[in-house]
C-alpha cells in the first residue's frame, strides 16, 4: 500500500530532458509518463501488452510502457511522441506521412504507431510493405484498417531516404 | 480574387468533393489530442467498480469495511447508498431499467456491485480486492432458446408477473417484447403456393464495438453553484445530458456535458452507463471531481455487446429464381437488462431492410427478445439500428437459395434486384427506398473483380480438390447490400421521446472566418475537415477559415449525436441549410452593396455576381465586413443562423461487395486473396475520409466474420473477453482493400449525400461469411455459423469429408 511502501527515485532522460522523480516501485512507467510528465500523448488501450497505444522508444527499443515500471525506465532514454518533432519545430517525416496518407482517424491509437514506426525505420530504412505489416503488428488500429497506415510509412521512408513521396490514395 | 481563374479560386475553397487532408490529424500526430483520461482536476479522485464473479447469484453480504479502512480509500458505494437518491437502477433507452449497482442480486458476470473512491488509481484498485462479497449462486441461462423453455429459471423477478413490457405484451418470464411488421397472412400464402422455398437458422454471433479508448467519465459537482460539469467519451452528449438532468434533478442548463476527442466509438458510447452514473455521484457526495475509466475486460464484458440475433430465415421463390416472399423470426438475446440502443419506437431497430435491394412482393417479420444472464447492451456496432443483422440474413439467404435452385448467385441478384425505375420504392416492410441503381452498381463491381473468370477457376480448383491433387478450396463471395442510415424523420424516430433531428449554427465573423458548431460528434470520422467542406461550397469560404467545435453541450445547439450513420444524412443536411439561410441574407447585403436588386444576382464560386455583369461582384469575405458594420437599412447586423434537420426521410446507402477466398482445409486457414468494395454514398464530400472509413469498416467485418466474438460458458463465464482473445486483427492478417464507387444522390438530402462510415461493416461481413460458405458448398454445405474462425473452418472440412 502507497503509505507503507518506500518511494523510489527515477532519473530518465524523456525526450531530451533528464528528470528526477520519486515514484512507488509499482509505478508503471505509461502513468509516469501521463499523470506524472504530463505527456498525455501516449494512451492506454489495454493495459495487457497487446494493443500498443502506450508504445515509446526507450534506448532505442520499442517498449509498451503499460508493461514497464517507471523503475525500468531509470537511466534510460525515453522517446515519446511529444519530442517526434524535428529540433526546428517541423514535423517528423512519419507525422507529415500519417496526415498525407490519410494513416489516422480516432488519433489515439497514433503516438504508440508513431513511435514504434520510427524504430522500425531506425532498424529497416527501407522496409517492403510485408516488412511494415510485421513490424506494426504489435500496434492495433481500430480504424483505418492499416492500409494507409502502411502507406504513411511508405511515405516517410522515401522522405528519410531522399526519394519522391506518392500522392494519397483514391 | 479577381486574379485567379475560376477554377483556382473552386480549388481555394477546398470544398466538397475535395480530398481535403484532415485537421484533426495536426494535433493528433504531434500527442496533442484532448481524450478523457487527458484532463486532469484539481483534487481529481478515482472510481472503479467491484464487479460480480457469478453470472447468476443472490448477494447475501457486501462488507466493504476492510476497504474503507484502506488509507486513501474516500468512499465505497453500494446500492444502499444509492436507493435514498433513486439511483440504485436506471432507466433504459428500451424502456426497461438496469441495476446501477447490484440490488441484491447479480445477473451477468462483471455486473457492478460497489464503486471504489480513492485517491488515486491504484489504491482504487487495492480496495476493490479487499470488499468482500457473500454469493448464493442461481441457476444459469446463457442460451435465449433456453432462456424461452417453460420451466427455465426467472431471470428478472422485479418483472415477475409483469404481463406487458416497454412494447407490449410478454409471452414469458424471460421474455421482454416480440414486434411483428408485414403481412402475415399474405407472406403464409406466399410460402404455401411457393415453387421452391428454403429455411435456415442463420445466427449472427455476439460481439463487441470495442474501440481502443474505452468508455470512461470525469465528472465534477461544484456545490456552490449548483452545477454538474461531466467529460466522457459520449457519441450523443446532449442526450447524456438530458438523461442526467431527468436522472439527478439538477436543471439541464446547470450540467455541462462535454465529448472532448473520442478514441473511436463504434456504438459503444451511445449508451448511459452506470459508470458515468456512479461518478457523479461520487462527486456529489465527495464534493470533489471523480473520473472513471474501464479497463479493456470491463469494456468487453460489461458496456455494450452487439449482435446475438438467431434469425430463422425462410425465402419462397419460383422455379426460375424469382423472389415471391420473406419470412424471418428472430430470436433476439438481450442479456440482462435490455438496454438497446434503438429509437423507442423500434425494439428490433430497423431489422425491417431485411428485404434488402430485392424486390419481395410479400414478407413477414416477427423478433421476440429475451433475457439471458450475459451483459446488457445490443448497440448497433458500425451499424444503423440492426441493419448489420438484417444485411447478413438475407444476403446468406440469397446465396442459400441460389443454391437450392442450382442458380449463380449474382444472376439470382440481379434477377430480384429493385429496378431503377422503381424508386422511390415502397418495401413489404414499409420503407420508402429513396434512390439506387442496383445494377449498374452490381455490373461494375462483376466486371471489374472479373466475376466469370473467377468462377471457371474456382471449377476447376474443385475438380482439381476432388481428384486429390490439391488441398486448397476457393470461396467467392458476394454481398449487395441497402442501408437505412439516418434516422431519423421525427414521425418515426425518437430516443426517450426526444425526437432525432440534428443541428448546426453557423456564425461567419467579420473579417470573413466562420465558426460552426453541430449536434453531431466525431470519434474519428473527420468532422472537423468534411463539415467545414460543406460550409465551404455553400458559402464561398475557404475550409481552412472555418473552425468546426462539436460535444460541448453549452455552445453547440442540440442534436442527438453520431451513430447509425446519421451525422452526414442529418447533420450534414442541417449544415447545408444553415449555410442557406446565411447565404440569402447575404444576397440581400450584396444587392445593396452592389446597388441592384436581389433578383439580379446570381451565386458564383465565393461570392454574388450582378446577372449579364460579372465584373461587378462581391466576395462573400465582403459581405461579412458588411454585414456587421454596413447592413442594409431595417436589416439587423451580424451573419449567422441555426438549421435544426427533421429529414423527411431515412437515406439508403447500397453497394457491391466482392470477397476472394483461398482456405486450406487441413489448417482451417482462409486467405483474402481479394476483396473488392464498390459504395455509393450519393455525393461524396471527401473521397479520401471515404476510403478511409471504408478500409476501417472491412477491417471490422473481417475480424467480425472471421472470429471476433463475446463467448460464454455454460456457467455464465465470459470467456475471453481480453485483447489475447478477442480476435482484433493486426496489420498482418488483415486484408489488402481496393475500393470503388458509384453516385446516385440522394433526391431529398440537401447536398445528396448519404452516409457511409457503416456501410463496409454491413456488407462485408455477409461477404466474407458468403466466400467461407461458398468454397465449401460443393462439399455439400448449405450453411456454416460464423464466426470463421480457423478452428471452426477445419472443423467444418473434417464433417464433411474433405
Amino acid at each position: 500500500m502507497t503509505d507503507t511502501i518506500e518511494q523510489v527515485a527515477v532519473a530518465v532522460t524523456i525526450n531530451g530532458k533528464r528528470v528526477k522523480r520519486f515514484v512507488d516501485p509499482r509505478t508503471l512507467l505509461i502513468h509516469f509518463l501521463r499523470e506524472e510528465m504530463n505527456l498525455t500523448g501516449s494512451h492506454i488501450g489495454c493495459e495487457t501488452s497487446h494493443c500498443g497505444a502506450c508504445t515509446v522508444e526507450m534506448d532505442g527499443l520499442s517498449v509498451k510502457s503499460c508493461t514497464v515500471f517507471a523503475v525500468q525506465a531509470n537511466d534510460t532514454e525515453v522517446n515519446t511522441v511529444e519530442g517526434l518533432a524535428n529540433a526546428d519545430g517541423t514535423l517528423h517525416a512519419l507525422q507529415e506521412g500519417f496526415r498525407q496518407m490519410h494513416g489516422l482517424q480516432c488519433g489515439f491509437c497514433t503516438p504508440g504507431m508513431l513511435m514504434r514506426a520510427k524504430v522500425l525505420l531506425s532498424e529497416n530504412p527501407d522496409p517492403s510493405e510485408d516488412e511494415i505489416r510485421f513490424g506494426i503488428a504489435g500496434n492495433l488500429c481500430r480504424c483505418t484498417g492499416y492500409q494507409n497506415i502502411v502507406k504513411a510509412i511508405q511515405y516517410a521512408a522515401d522522405k528519410l531516404n531522399g526519394r519522391a513521396q506518392k500522392e494519397a490514395a483514391e | 480574387m479577381n486574379d485567379m481563374t475560376p477554377a483556382q479560386r473552386e480549388a481555394r475553397l477546398e470544398g466538397v468533393g475535395c480530398k481535403r487532408k484532415r485537421v484533426e490529424d495536426v494535433r493528433f500526430t504531434q500527442g496533442k489530442g484532448n481524450y478523457v483520461d487527458d484532463i486532469k482536476m484539481p483534487g481529481m479522485l478515482h472510481g472503479d467498480f467491484v464487479r460480480s464473479q457469478y453470472g447468476h447469484a443472490k448477494i447475501k453480504k457486501i462488507d466493504t469495511s476492510r476497504a474503507k479502512a484502506l488509507p486513501g480509500v474516500i468512499a465505497v458505494l453500494t446500492a444502499e447508498d444509492l436507493k435514498p437518491l433513486g439511483l440504485h437502477w436506471m432507466p433504459t433507452l428500451a424502456g426497461d431499467v438496469q441495476a446501477v449497482l447490484a440490488d441484491g442480486r447479480v445477473s451477468f458476470q462483471n455486473q457492478e456491485i460497489a464503486f471504489v473512491i480513492a485517491t488515486d488509481r491504484y489504491i482504487t484498485d487495492d480496495a476493490i480486492q479487499l470488499v468482500d462479497v457473500e454469493y448464493e449462486e442461481l441457476p444459469v441461462i446463457v442460451d435465449p432458446f433456453k432462456a424461452m423453455l417453460p420451466d427455465a429459471p426467472v431471470l428478472r423477478p422485479d418483472l415477475e408477473g409483469k404481463m406487458t413490457g416497454a412494447h407490449g405484451p410478454r409471452k414469458h418470464h424471460n421474455h421482454i417484447f416480440e414486434w411483428t411488421i408485414g403481412d402475415k397472412e399474405a407472406t403464409d400464402i406466399a410460402f404455401s403456393k411457393a415453387e421452391v422455398t428454403i429455411k435456415e437458422l442463420i445466427s449472427y454471433h455476439r460481439t463487441h464495438p470495442s474501440p481502443l479508448e474505452t468508455c470512461q467519465c470525469l465528472a465534477s459537482f461544484d456545490k456552490i453553484k449548483g452545477e454538474l460539469t461531466v467529460y466522457g467519451t459520449f457519441q450523443a452528449p446532449h442526450v447524456i445530458r438530458t438523461v442526467a438532468s431527468l436522472l439527478s434533478k439538477i436543471p439541464e442548463h446547470k450540467i455541462h456535458v462535454i465529448a472532448p476527442d473520442i478514441g473511436g466509438g463504434f456504438g459503444n458510447k451511445v449508451g448511459a452507463y452506470a459508470g458515468y452514473i456512479c461518478s457523479i455521484v461520487a462527486s456529489i457526495v465527495t464534493g470533489l471531481p471523480v473520473k472513471w475509466v474501464e479497463d479493456r475486460m470491463e469494456n468487453l464484458s460489461t458496456t455494450s455487446f452487439a449482435r446475438d440475433y438467431h434469425m430463422t430465415t425462410e425465402i419462397a421463390a419460383t422455379k426460375d429464381g424469382k423472389v415471391t416472399g420473406l419470412r424471418v423470426h428472430v430470436l433476439a438475446d438481450h442479456g440482462a437488462f435490455d438496454s438497446c440502443a434503438d429509437p423507442s419506437k423500434w425494439p428490433a431497430g430497423f431489422f425491417n431492410i431485411v428485404t434488402g435491394s430485392y424486390d419481395f412482393p410479400v414478407a413477414h417479420v416477427a423478433v421476440d427478445g429475451v433475457y439471458t444472464n450475459k451483459a446488457p447492451g445490443g448497440v448497433a456496432y458500425r451499424c444503423s439500428f440492426r441493419v448489420t443483422e438484417a444485411a447478413y440474413c438475407i444476403e446468406r439467404g440469397m446465396d442459400i437459395l441460389a443454391q437450392k435452385l442450382g442458380m449463380d448467385p449474382a444472376d439470382l441478384r440481379m434477377k430480384n434486384f429493385v429496378r431503377r425505375e422503381q424508386f422511390p420504392y415502397q418495401s413489404a416492410l414499409g420503407w420508402e427506398y429513396d434512390s439506387g441503381d442496383y445494377h449498374l452498381a452490381m455490373q461494375k463491381a462483376m466486371d471489374a473483380i472479373g466475376y466469370k473468370a473467377l468462377r471457371a477457376e474456382q471449377k476447376a480448383k474443385q475438380a482439381a480438390f476432388k481428384r486429390g491433387e490439391t488441398r486448397e478450396i476457393m470461396g467467392l463471395g458476394i454481398s449487395f447490400f441497402t442501408e437505412i442510415v439516418g434516422a431519423g424523420p421525427s414521425k418515426n424516430c425518437d430516443i426517450l421521446g426526444i425526437a432525432m433531428f440534428d443541428s448546426a449554427e453557423i456564425r461567419i465573423h467579420p473579417t470573413g472566418s466562420i465558426i460552426a458548431r453541430m449536434g453531431s460528434k466525431s470519434q474519428g470520422q473527420g468532422h472537423e475537415t468534411t463539415w467545414a467542406q460543406i460550409i465551404a461550397t455553400e458559402l464561398g469560404i475557404p475550409s481552412d477559415d472555418i473552425m468546426i467545435e462539436e460535444g460541448n453541450t453549452d455552445t453547440a445547439p442540440y442534436g442527438l449525436g453520431t451513430y447509425g450513420s446519421r451525422s452526414t444524412p442529418v447533420a450534414g443536411a442541417a449544415i447545408a441549410m444553415a449555410a442557406r439561410k446565411i447565404k440569402n441574407k447575404a444576397q440581400m447585403i450584396a444587392a445593396h452593396l452592389l446597388e441592384v436588386s436581389e433578383y439580379d444576382l446570381e451565386w458564383d464560386i465565393d461570392g454574388f455576381r450582378v446577372k449579364g455583369n460579372p465584373s461587378r461582384s462581391k466576395t462573400m469575405k465582403e459581405i461579412a465586413w458588411a454585414a456587421y458594420n454596413s447592413p442594409p437599412p431595417g436589416l439587423e447586423p451580424g451573419l449567422e443562423a441555426v438549421n435544426y434537420y427533421d429529414p423527411p426521410n431515412m437515406t439508403y446507402p447500397f453497394g457491391a461487395y466482392f470477397c476472394v477466398m483461398d482456405i486450406d482445409v487441413d489448417t482451417g486457414v482462409a486467405k483474402t486473396r481479394r476483396f473488392y468494395a464498390l459504395d455509393d454514398c450519393g455525393t461524396r464530400i471527401n473521397p479520401m475520409i471515404i476510403e478511409g472509413q471504408v478500409h476501417g469498416g472491412l477491417t471490422e467485418a473481417f475480424a467480425i466474420a472471421m472470429g471476433q466474438e463475446i463467448k460464454y460458458d455454460e456457467m455464465g463465464n465470459v470467456v475471453g473477453a481480453s485483447f489475447m482473445d478477442f480476435f482484433i486483427p493486426t496489420a498482418v492478417e488483415t486484408p489488402k482493400w481496393e475500393t470503388d464507387f458509384t453516385v446516385t444522390p440522394s433526391p431529398h438530402h440537401p447536398i445528396g449525400a448519404n452516409g457511409v462510415g457503416e456501410s463496409p461493416n454491413v456488407g462485408g461481413v455477409p461477404a466474407f461469411s458468403n466466400a467461407v460458405n461458398d468454397a465449401f458448398q460443393f462439399l455439400g454445405s448449405t450453411h456454416i455459423q460464423m464466426p470463421h474462425d480457423a478452428w471452426r473452418i477445419w472443423e467444418v472440412g473434417q464433417k464433411l469429408g474433405a
